[in-house]
């Protein structure tokens, strides 16, 4: 039908290149709506400020207490995007980098929270269109009976398309005691996805470091389209104290005098005891020592509670909690 | 129709433009999503303008923030029915309007037969009119293209 008399606006968007019902490539027109910024960047400073990606690193910096490796290889990542926007900008031809991760670690340290912050740094540098995070586990991809399977993940998909798609658990999709299992269905999907629609959508899996070794080592196909594993350790205690401070603080509570102590003491028994879950623990823990503040000045009916006593997580607050009573009754060898 | 100067169906948005490019249908969806409509698609083989239900191609898209999950869904419907007509719906939830915000052509038969306009005479000098569509003319899977 002749050339539109009309043009698409938008950053630097290329004349359009394929007529409507040739479509082959999907969405390589969604594609070309990149974020603006860092277009014509040709310093690091220039591309950080007009993506201001720089913003997202410092906050995770100063938000997530402990995590060195992790914030240096987040660094690290951040570097090579920006190089390569730089070297884009200069016209230096490069395969768009591949940035499917795995995140790995026990329960509670960090993985969802550090995954949320990811999609937005990929996100301000113009590598993912949205920036939201779609997080699902094997029942949300793989389905119940034959022909279940393929709607389900592509529905996952689509809704994930432009953002980052969390597999928490990943190596449930594959089941190698069960041949049959429809979790293979919905690897080969995310697979195709994964390696031609770069553009539309990043994907990392979590899970526990050994399990995803084991099931890396059983799909390498998988395994080789990741291009960045990061290993989430354990917190130390006194990071587990300072992520207690942090949570307090955002919900505009305090440690009375000596409540700290008495949280720090309590850490060491919960750590030794079994289903510790790092930082959750420590969440769940404080909810739980809300809960007794809350029964502990419930009972004082009379009583014009100040600001401060609204506030306060009082030693004995901590102290009721079952840790310590289990700890007791079985005293360490 | 028969008068039509473009010589295609003209239903929904954009019909008298020239054929909108992936790109442009991207732009269009990402237009919907960031109104907060839910895309569906939809495809037929007779294109009469009473012929308001058309069959759904899969579920309506709920939830979707970008729409390369929408383009790549058509895709995939004009890989199945490369000669139907195929049309992109966008339901508005909001209360109060709960109904169809935009809807436009995306795929056609290579050729488009048109429509007759048939004269059926009445008692007196009465005249009724019917549209017929040729393409309804022949078996349903034989009317798209040649
Ligand atoms: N480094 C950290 N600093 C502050 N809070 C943290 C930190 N790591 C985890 N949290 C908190 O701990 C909880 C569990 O973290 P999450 O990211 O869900 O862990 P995972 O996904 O690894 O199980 C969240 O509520 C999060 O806010
Ligand atoms: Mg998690």
């Amino acid at each position: 039908m002749g050339t539109p008399l009309y043009s698409i606006p938008g950053p630097g968007a290329p004349t359009p290149e394929s007529p409507a019902g040739a479509g082959q490539a999907a969405a390589s027109g969604a594609a070309a709506a990149r974020v603006p910024g860092a277009g014509e960047a040709h310093t690091v400073g220039e591309v950080l400020a007009q993506s201001q990606a720089a913003q997202v690193l410092d906050e995770l910096d100063r938000e997530l207490v402990g995590l060195a490796p992790i914030k240096a290889r987040i660094r690290d990542i951040a570097a090579l995007l920006v190089i390569d926007k730089l070297r884009a900008n200069l016209g230096i031809q490069a395969q768009a980098p591949s940035l499917h991760m795995s995140f790995t670690g026990n329960p509670g340290t960090g993985k969802t929270t550090v995954a949320l912050r990811m999609a937005q740094i990929l996100h301000r540098l113009g590598y993912v269109r949205r920036g939201h995070l779609v997080a699902v586990t094997r029942d949300d991809l793989v389905g119940q009976y034959i022909g279940h399977t393929a709607p389900k993940t592509r529905e996952v998909l689509k809704r994930a398309m432009g953002g980052v798609l969390f597999i928490d658990e990943a190596y449930y999709l594959y089941r190698p005691e069960n041949e049959r299992d429809y979790g293979q269905e919905a690897i080969e999907i995310l697979l195709q996805v994964m390696e031609n629609q770069r553009d539309d959508l990043v994907v990392i899996l979590a899970g526990y470091k050994d399990r995803m070794e084991t099931f890396f080592r059983s799909n390498p196909g998988l395994s080789s389209r990741i291009a960045h594993h990061l290993d989430f350790p354990d917190y130390a205690p006194a990071d587990l104290l300072s992520i207690a401070d942090k949570l307090l603080t955002q919900q505009n509570y305090r440690f009375a005098p000596g409540a700290r102590a008495t949280f720090a003491e309590y850490l060491a028994h919960r750590i030794r005891q079994p289903h510790f879950a790092n930082a959750r623990s420590v969440r769940n823990a404080l909810d739980r020592a809300r809960l007794r503040q809350a029964s502990r000045l419930f009972a004082e009916v009379e009583r014009r509670f100040t600001a401060e006593d609204l506030t306060t997580i009082e030693s004995a607050d901590i102290r009721a909690s079952r840790v310590f009573q289990a700890a007791a009754a079985s005293p360490q060898p | 129709m028969m008068t039509n100067p473009v010589r295609k169906i003209t239903q929904g948005q954009f019909s008298f433009l020239p054929e909108l490019t992936d790109a442009e249908i991207a732009l269009q969806i990402q237009y919907g999503l960031d109104r907060g409509y839910a895309w569906s698609i939809e495809y037929t083989d007779d294109p009469h303008p009473r012929n308001t239900f058309w069959e759904m191609f899969g579920m309506p898209m709920f939830d979707l923030k970008d729409a390369a999950g929408v383009l790549a869904e058509v895709n995939s419907c004009r890989q199945t029915f490369p000669q139907h007509y195929i049309r992109l719906v966008a339901f508005d939830a909001t209360r109060g309007i709960e109904s169809i915000g935009m809807s436009f052509i995306v795929n056609r038969p290579a050729k488009e037969p048109g429509f007759g306009l048939i004269r059926q005479e009445l008692h007196g000098r009465t005249m009724r009119y019917t549209v017929h569509s040729y393409a309804s003319g022949r078996p349903e899977g034989e009317r798209g293209g040649n």
